[in-house]
């Protein structure tokens, strides 16, 4: 098995971040679909590009931080995988 | 009284009108008209209610959409509220030109219906030789890179085709199928006997249902709507009685579920007339069946009623005649008999295809058929 960390996840096209001011949550949309994104989580979508890999955007994300980070950005991003919402 | 949570979703139907003539159709026997429509400002007003109220999708839906010619304009509107827009269409009229203008109001993305796998049966069953459209129309919405969803109401006539019509999805390159046991309800009430499947129909498709998952793993998103009458259990209608969504009729009438037009005294506000908030959070229509106090027994003691809700309000009404009855289709109803009765084997009837009609003359129709 390879590194998580070299993995490069890339959004639908069809996604959409946005921010949901009537209960207060960043959210992304896909069709039928409404992913609730907490803490940091929009911040970490935002940098998902298709081109930097996990690693690059943990380090992005939080410079100082990234030995404490790691582990919950991985499986963040590896579970909005499994769920069809990143490729 | 504390406000109710925010709403997800608002289901649009811009029109009754559609080239179609489904025997299933939700749609109400008597189709509003053209002429009573909601125009594209007032529904840009809705979209605009709806996204402050929390809504965050619309489906924009009737009858068929691409009857509006002022469709592209309520789309617009629909994005620039901040709503994530679907077009939820049987494909014909989708034309290169429209949804190119569609998707430069920015809509997000398409759900085309199939009546069945096979060109002619679809055409049969829809009543209009649609298919083609369709085959065009999935492909031009793949060509400018929206996400497809196919769905298809299944029932007696196409349940035998489901290996076929995922087939044709994967095909055509859908990203969602939709498979959804039909609901009785509107013309699909009318021609239930017609439709309904049988048991062993139904088992068989569900094995497929899973091999087809195992098979596509996560690459395409497969829903499996029950059939709440072979289950036992009820369907957790709309996810409760004005608790995630709500639907607009093409007048402005609304509803906290589709079909919620059949069930009687229910004055049902219009969002011309009416701000969207008061009608979410405090009209009594909206009101009516929300949360548990309202139950009766057996559901007032279950444990399952902040799961199901004590099932659908309108079927509850279709079979009992009365909407705040336990729903039928729950195991534990005092009425589950006369449910399973409906579904047991016998000849059925052909369908009437739904069209356009004055209650006098349905009344004739739908004697014809009781006699
Ligand atoms: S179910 Fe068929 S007839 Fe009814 S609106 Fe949809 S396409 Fe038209
Ligand atoms: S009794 Fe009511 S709450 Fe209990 S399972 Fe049946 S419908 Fe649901």
């Amino acid at each position: 098995m390879h590194d998580p960390g070299d993995w490069c996840p890339r959004l639908p096209t069809a996604a959409l971040l946005r921010h949901d001011e009537a209960r207060h949550v960043d959210v992304m949309l896909l069709p039928e679909r409404v992913v609730v994104l907490h803490g940091s989580g929009r911040a970490v979508l935002e940098l998902v590009d298709g081109t930097r890999t996990v690693d690059e955007i943990i380090t992005r994300l939080a410079p100082d931080h990234v030995q404490e980070i790691r582990g919950d950005v991985i499986s963040f991003l590896n579970r909005l995988r499994t769920e069809g919402c990143l490729r | 009284m504390t406000a109710p949570a925010p709403p997800w979703a608002l289901l649009a139907e811009l029109t009754h009108a559609c080239p179609l003539h489904c025997s299933y159709c939700s749609n109400p026997l008597e189709l509003t008209r053209r002429s009573r429509e909601l125009t594209a400002g007032q529904w840009a007003a809705v979209f605009r209610q709806a996204a402050e109220l929390g809504v965050l999708h619309t489906h924009l839906s009737g009858g068929e959409p691409l009857l509006r010619r002022d469709l592209e304009q309520i789309a617009r509107a629909a994005v620039e509220a901040g709503l994530y827009t679907q077009l939820v269409t049987s494909g014909v009229g989708l034309s290169a030109g429209r949804l190119d203008a569609l998707v430069d109001a920015g809509l997000h993305s398409v759900q085309l219906s199939v009546q069945h796998a096979d060109p002619g049966r679809s055409d049969q069953l829809a009543g209009h030789p649609a298919f083609d459209a369709k085959r065009q129309a999935a492909a031009l919405v793949k060509e400018r890179g929206l996400p497809l969803g196919v769905n298809v109401v299944l029932h007696r006539h196409n349940l035998d085709a489901l290996d076929a019509l995922m087939e044709l999805a994967v095909a055509w390159r859908a990203d969602r199928v939709e498979l959804a046991n039909t609901q009785f309800y509107g013309w699909g009430l009318l021609n239930r006997a017609a439709l309904m499947p049988s048991r062993e129909q139904l088992a068989a498709a569900g094995e497929q249902v899973k091999a087809w998952r195992e098979r596509l793993g996560g690459a395409v998103e497969i829903t499996w709507v029950v059939p709440d009458y072979f289950s036992g259990a009820p369907k957790p209608c709309m996810g409760g009685w004005g608790a995630v969504s709500l639907t607009v009729t093409p007048d402005g009438t609304t509803l906290p579920c589709p079909a919620a037009a059949t069930v009687p005294g229910l004055h049902a506000p219009n969002a011309a007339e009416r701000p969207l908030r008061w009608i979410w959070e405090e009209s009594p229509a909206f009101n009516a069946y929300r949360g548990t106090d309202w139950m009766p027994d057996p559901c007032r003691g279950c444990e399952r009623r902040t799961e199901d809700f004590g099932g659908c309000r309108c079927q509850a009404f279709a079979l009992t005649g009365d909407a705040s009855r336990t729903d039928p289709a729950c195991s534990l109803s005092p009425d589950h008999a006369a449910l399973i009765a409906l579904t047991r084997p016998g000849t059925p009837p052909m369908p009437v295809p739904r069209r356009p009609t004055t209650p006098d003359r349905l009344q004739e129709r739908t004697d014809r058929r009781t006699r």
